[in-house]
This record gives structure tokens, sequence and C-alpha cells, in this order.
């Protein structure tokens, strides 16, 4: 039973990374086309440092991704705080509305998004795409921050205020450190999404700018560019890397966790 | 204290009135509008033409088909990684949110390397002596990549769901003498069914949508409803019928929302 189910993950990893393995291979292959192994070579990586077009969609990825995920953690903390200490009738209401972007079809969101801005006249282009971003990002981050208050215990903050503490102090010495796990882990959701976004931005941008999934959508009919391989494979083992690393260091320093986590385990 | 913060929410209400509530009303006055401005309902009858109902159907079908496999594959996985007692719970969803950190597309695309007839599957195939898997630019291809894309939607939901289980009601069913299958059908799968349920959400509604997949793995020639909207919008430019064809799409979403919402009142079977 014990080997069944060891078989059984397997299975389901390697199918969800064969492609990426797939896709690492082809960045060292010497032949231009997929289907073709023509050896090894390095020359994609190298091709990938002169290349401006990938370059600056790269550079327009990450830096939405970074803004984006950034302004939505922002709103989207601040509006979790607020929609935590409302009434309950105001509080469904605004978390029915938060839900819609995140249970709606990306086609649906797109289009109406890109339905207003034409309406209002914008030139579609880095600020469109923004918007929407910030859109889609700030109910990963309302929804990853919630639990954390649910979890504050309300009376250190009114303890906090009664040994005059400012309201803003109060927050930062008292509330911000508790719920700081789900705005890192909000901010990091934001992240991701933002950069694996493709329909909303295929929707919101406008021609001359292009992401990089834009910039591999178009090259589907001509056939993918190498150097697209290289720098994805570059990205994917970087993040892996980060997370390993983070994953590490946090368990260090949090002994404490771990006796908690050792303690339920036991329980189990 | 509670007066000024209800005023913290105001620049998110804005914001999701502004780029949330208003483009969606746009795509309802879009979708029920033709081009001199006067009311009609011919966008949204347009799904009943032969070409749109039946791209409508093919897309509840493969969509209905790969939330069944996910759910399948999904649930006794979900079950394992509980059972394996990782002390690390943002372990298991670290693992199913790294493969996003490859670009969607490329990730897709990697099938069809996989996928083709001299392709790494039916080389291991015939090495086996097994019969070569010709499904790419076909319907199954459509389905696979919509399961590849979308299952860890349903796996975290359940995962999560399972967590919050209290072990006693288990070790209680089994203290009064319930079998281990009984136990499953009365205890745990009626209380991860709030997971199962955002799962199924999380899985159908991008899979009903989806013009990417089909397009990429499809070979183009097969045309689901995301297809065909995308196409009015980027293509034909007749954002009237795209938005009517998206007005009947969203009854379906919808459907799937109160669904969503009646089973998971407390939002327990979210993602994260």
């Amino acid at each position: 039973m014990k080997l069944l189910k060891r078989f059984y993950i397997i299975l389901i990893f390697i199918f969800l990374y064969a492609p990426i393995a797939a896709l690492m291979v082809l960045s060292f292959n010497e032949s231009k086309t997929r289907s073709k192994w023509g050896g090894f070579t390095w020359k994609w990586y190298l091709s990938l440092m002169d290349d401006s077009i990938i370059k600056q969609a790269l550079k327009n990825t990450l830096l939405l991704a970074l803004l984006s995920a950034l302004i939505a953690t922002l709103i989207g903390t601040v509006a979790a705080i607020s929609i935590h200490s409302m009434k309950r009738r105001s509080r469904n209401i605004l978390l029915g509305i938060t839900n819609i972007p995140m249970l709606n079809a990306e086609i649906v969101t797109g289009i109406s998004l890109m339905l207003l801005f034409i309406t209002l006249n914008m030139r579609l282009g880095f600020t469109t795409v923004l918007l929407s971003h910030i859109t889609f990002n700030i109910p990963y981050v309302i929804l990853s921050v919630m639990p954390r208050l649910k979890q504050l215990n309300p009376n250190t903050y009114e303890a906090a205020l009664d040994l005059g503490a400012s309201p803003l102090y109060a927050f930062f010495k008292v509330i911000f450190p508790d719920i700081l796990p789900g705005v890192c882990s909000g901010f990091l959701m934001a992240f991701t999404m933002s950069l694996d976004d493709f329909i909303i931005t295929h929707f919101t941008k406008g021609p001359g700018f292009d992401t990089l999934s834009t910039k591999i959508y178009t090259q589907v009919r001509k056939g993918i560019k190498p150097e697209m391989y290289a720098l994805s494979t570059i990205i994917f083992v970087t993040v892996l890397i980060l997370l390993l690393l983070v994953n590490f260091t946090t368990n260090r320093i949090n002994p404490a966790d771990d006796k908690r986590q050792k303690k339920q385990t036991a329980e189990t | 204290m509670n007066n000024k913060k209800k005023y913290l929410s105001t620049p998110y209400v804005f914001w999701a009135v502004s780029f949330i509530i208003i483009p969606l009303c746009m795509i309802f006055y879009y979708g029920l509008t033709d081009k001199t401005g006067a009311f009609t309902l011919e966008n949204i009858g347009a799904m009943l033409s032969p070409e749109h109902s039946k791209a409508l159907l093919l897309s509840l079908g493969l969509s209905f088909l790969s939330t069944v496999i996910c759910l399948l594959l999904a649930y006794p996985l979900a079950m394992i990684l509980h059972g394996m007692n990782v002390n690390q719970h943002s372990f298991i969803v670290f693992i199913f949110i790294l493969p996003m950190w490859m670009n969607f597309l490329l990730r897709t695309l990697a099938w069809q390397t996989l996928l083709e007839k001299t392709g790494v599957i039916n080389s291991v195939l015939a090495f086996l002596h097994l019969p070569a898997l010709n499904i790419i630019n076909t319907p199954s291809a459509i389905v696979l990549g919509m399961v590849y894309n979308f299952l860890p939607f349903m796996v975290l939901p359940i995962y999560n769901v399972l967590g919050k289980i209290d072990i006693n009601v288990i070790n209680a069913a089994r203290d009064l003498g319930a079998n281990g299958i009984q136990t499953f059908f009365k205890i745990i799968f009626p209380l991860s069914l709030p997971g199962v349920i955002s799962g199924i959400t999380m899985v159908f509604v991008p899979a009903l949508t989806t013009f990417v997949i089909s397009n990429l793995l499809g070979g183009s020639k097969i045309l689901l409803i995301g297809n065909v909207i995308e196409q009015e919008f980027t293509q034909a430019s007749n954002w009237h019928l795209g938005s009517g064809l998206s007005i009947v799409l969203m009854v379906f979403i919808v459907i799937n929302m109160i669904l969503s919402s009646i089973f998971d009142k407390d939002g327990e079977g979210s993602m994260l």
C-alpha cells in the first residue's frame, strides 16, 4: 500500500514537472526545431544576452509584477484590516466583490477591462496592463491577510492604545508583526500571478508593448526562439534556489514553529 | 476606532467599483446593444447559431471531463499528502505553485514536444512495446492540457480542507465500529466537500473559458467558446457580439459561484 502511494505521487510529479524538464532540455538543444535533438550547446544562453527584444519584454514583465504586487499588497492589506472590522453585512458584500476577479473567467475580466479603457480613451499600454494586474492581484492579498487578522487577539491592540500608543504606532508594533506572514504570502502570490498572466495582459495591452507571455504567444506560429527556453530555465532555477533557501532559513529561525508542527504531527 | 477603520477601505472600494463593477456593466451594455446603440437581444441569441452552440457544447463537454479527471486524480493525491504528515504545510503548496514560475504558455507548448509522433512519450511507449499515442491536435490533447494546468487548483483546496478535519471525529467513527470505507464516505468525504466544491469551481471556470490551451494543443482547428469570443474581439472586432457571448458564458460562471457559496459558506476550501 505504501509503495502504491509512493508510486502514485511520483507519477503525478512526473506529470507536473515533465514539461518543465522538457523545456530545460530544449534550452540546451543545438537544433532550432523543437522536435529534433541536435546536440548540447550553451549558445542560446549567450545569444540571450544580446537579444534586446527579449530583454525588454523581461524588463516589462518584472517591473509589472513588482509594481502591481506592491500596490496590490498596500491596497489589499489596508482593505483587509478595514473589512475585518466591518459589520457582517457590509463585510459580506465587499468580500463578495473581492471574489469576482478570482472566480470570474479571465477572458471576461480581460475583455471588461479592455472595454473600460477604450471607453475612457486610454492608450493601451503599460499603464492599462498595470491597472489590470493590480485589479486581479488585490483579491489574493486580501484573502491571505484575512485569516491572519481572524487569529489576532483584539485585546492586545486595545491594550497598546490604553498604554498610550497612538493608533498608528500600535498598529505597527502590535498588529503588523502578526499579520506580516499573510502580507508576505499575499505579495508572493500576487507577484507569481502577475508574472504568469497571459490572458488579461493579452486583452489590455496595446501594440508595441509586450511581456514575456505575449511575446511567446506571438512566436507560437513562427516558432519559439530557443532563447526563450534559456530565459525561462534561468528564471525557474533562480526561483527554485531562492525558495529553497528561504524555506531552510525560516526553518532555522523559527524553532517555535517547528515545535508546534512537531506537536501537531505527534497528535495526529 | 471602528468608524475610522471603515474609511480605510475607501481606496479599495473605489478601486473595486472602477475596475470590477463598472467594467462588468460595460460588458452588459455592449452585449445588449447593437452598433447604433439600440437595445437588442441578438448578440445573446447568437449563441444559438450552429457554430456558436457547437463551440459552447464542446467547451462544456471538455471542461466537464477535465474537471472530473482532476477530481479523480487530486482527491487520492490530497489524501496521501495529508497522510504523509509533512510538517511543512507551505512545502506542499510550494511544490504546486512552483511550476507557475515557468511560463504557462511554454509549459503547455512543451506538451506538444512530449506528445509528438516521435516525441518523448511515444519513444518510451515504443520501448515498452505499447501502442503509440497520437493525441496531438485532438480534443484529448486539450483535455490533457486543461488537467495539467488546473490540477493544482483542485489539489490545494482539498488538501487544505483535509487538514482542518478534526482527527477525533474520525477516531470516534472508527471506535464506533465503522470500517475504513464507511469512515471515508460518512465522515471524511462530506467534511471535505467545501474543498471539493471550491476545487471544482477553480478548475471548471478556467477550463470552460480557455482559448489558449485549445489554440496551443488543438492545432487551431478546434474552436472552443473562448476562441470564438477572443476572435470577435481581436480579429473580427465585433465587440457587441463578443460581449453578448460573454454574457451567456457568465451565466455558467454565476451558477458555479452560487453552488460554491452554498457549500462553502466560510471560505474554508480556499486555496491558500
